[in-house]
């Protein structure tokens, strides 16, 4: 017996996209199997290491604990439509390059997104606000500092900006 | 880790999920955020046949007041309770309470409805029901009945509802905003982990600073969230100081039965309770006599 698929439409990235889906596909599978959108990473797969985390009309969220299935007429942005233009990098993105916000890279789109997150709502955070922010991100490389070194970074680069 | 195949429904309406339930039986599970029920399918220790989504159902995230409680809808987020300006004058516990709960990203999706029918005998949420004694409401088809959040939560994980019922909405009593403090507070291995002992208080105080009416309960020490209004009661005229509440906190670890596991001891559990329970009932003594002080 086959499995039986849902029609689903999400924006995702800006950009209306379509997919049948079994109800148990999982979001992250769906951006990274049938929309080509590997950015996001797929860590633990049960809610814990934040890897997978993408914005869910504006707000954070875990893409490994919601089926894609409850995601349609959604709009999604991933690591990817954090970019500013094609191709360059956002002020985030560019200090967690130079703040070297990063070792492996494998938590870095959850990272970005919890910190995108916060800087949508609190765009001059405290260190505690940035800690608290990304203590849903598990990190086994930098041990945080850099990472939180980098938001700060990004925030003394917008200047009261969010983007 | 994938999910067993299931089939999906997005309800539209409590009747129309209430239908379902009674169309399905054991076979069918409501999804509200899903921060729970998720992983557990994910590690296929629930293998649902049916979905059935109530996440778009608009007269579940609503929030009113109707005489001596608010009412919050089953599907309110975590998240936007948190942030409530007017829900946390209002019933400060709220606050106090999800400042514990996961982390920003599970709270955008987590609900609070859903966090109490999971039952979890660690998690905050069933703690502060029980500690306030919450009303949780459960729909069906063609009925509707209150619980108290006392005996709301029957085990580990099970709660009072049937298969076939909605938990609609949480009646939360409202204490006033004069002279009430709360507090909550807990200690897990990091931050947003579940409880190995957690503890809540809400007590208000008259204008000589003696207790006028009290709560307090212990998470994650027993089967079930416990409250303790036995208890809260002997405080009940007192003047709230250190013996009072010490004499409340020894005797409230002393009637639990914690389990122990790798991380905790069933001692180290008894211990925390004594300390957490007298902080809180400390603090919330503290802030009920500092006007807006819940509000921080």
């Amino acid at each position: 017996m086959s499995e039986r698929r849902y029609r689903v439409t999400i924006e995702v990235n800006g950009v209306e996209r379509q997919a049948e889906v079994p109800a148990r596909l999982t979001l992250v599978d769906l951006l990274r199997d049938e929309l080509g959108l590997t950015g996001t990473h797929v860590g633990c797969e049960h809610g814990v290491c934040g890897a997978c985390s993408v914005m869910l009309d504006g707000e954070p969220v875990r893409s490994c604990c919601m089926f894609a299935v409850q995601a349609d007429g959604s709009r999604v942005t991933t690591v990817e439509g954090l970019e500013q233009d094609a191709g360059k990098l956002s002020v985030l993105q560019q200090a967690f390059c130079d703040g070297h916000g990063l070792q492996c890279g494998y938590c870095t789109p959850g990272m970005l997104i919890a910190a995108q997150g916060l800087l949508d709502t609190t765009p001059d955070p405290t260190d505690a606000q940035i800690r608290d922010a990304i203590g849903g991100n598990l990190c086994r490389c930098t041990g945080y500092q850099q990472i939180v070194d980098s938001i700060k970074l990004a925030v003394a680069r917008l200047d009261g900006r969010s983007r | 880790m994938k999910a067993a195949a299931f089939e999906y429904q997005r309800a539209e309406s409590v009747e129309q999920a209430c239908a379902a339930l009674a169309e399905h039986g054991f076979d069918a599970k409501l999804i509200a955020g899903g921060q729970s029920l998720v992983p557990m399918m994910a590690m296929r220790l629930a293998r649902p046949a049916l979905l059935i989504d109530i996440n778009r159902i608009a007269e579940l995230t609503t929030s009113s007041e109707h005489g001596d409680h608010a009412v919050l809808g089953a599907c309110a987020r975590q998240q936007s309770v948190k942030q409530d300006q007017r829900l946390a004058a209002r019933v400060p516990m709220l606050r106090a309470a999800l400042a514990w709960v996961g982390h920003i990203q599970t709270r955008n999706r987590g609900t609070i409805g859903g966090s109490l029918a999971h039952a979890d005998p660690s998690a905050e949420l069933p703690l502060a029901a029980c500690v306030l004694d919450a009303r949780i409401v459960l729909r069906k088809k063609g009925s509707t009945r209150t619980v108290a959040g006392a005996d709301f939560f029957v085990a580990p994980m099970q709660t009072a509802a049937e298969t076939d019922e909605c938990l609609t909405e949480v009646h939360w009593p409202l204490w006033g905003e004069q002279r009430v403090g709360c507090a909550f507070d807990e200690v897990s291995a990091r931050h947003g982990d579940f409880a190995m002992v957690a503890a809540a208080a809400q007590v208000q105080t008259g204008e000589d600073g003696r207790c006028t009416r009290a709560a307090f309960g212990l998470g994650g020490v027993d089967a079930v969230p416990r409250a303790f209004p036995d208890l809260a009661a002997r405080l009940v005229g007192s003047a709230l100081a250190a013996q009072d509440i010490e004499a409340a906190a020894n005797t409230a670890a002393g009637e639990i039965e914690p389990g122990e596991d790798l991380h905790a001891s069933a001692a180290y559990r008894r211990h925390l309770a004594r300390v957490l329970v007298t902080r809180v009932l400390s603090v919330a003594r503290d802030r009920s006599r500092v006007s807006g002080a819940n509000a921080q």
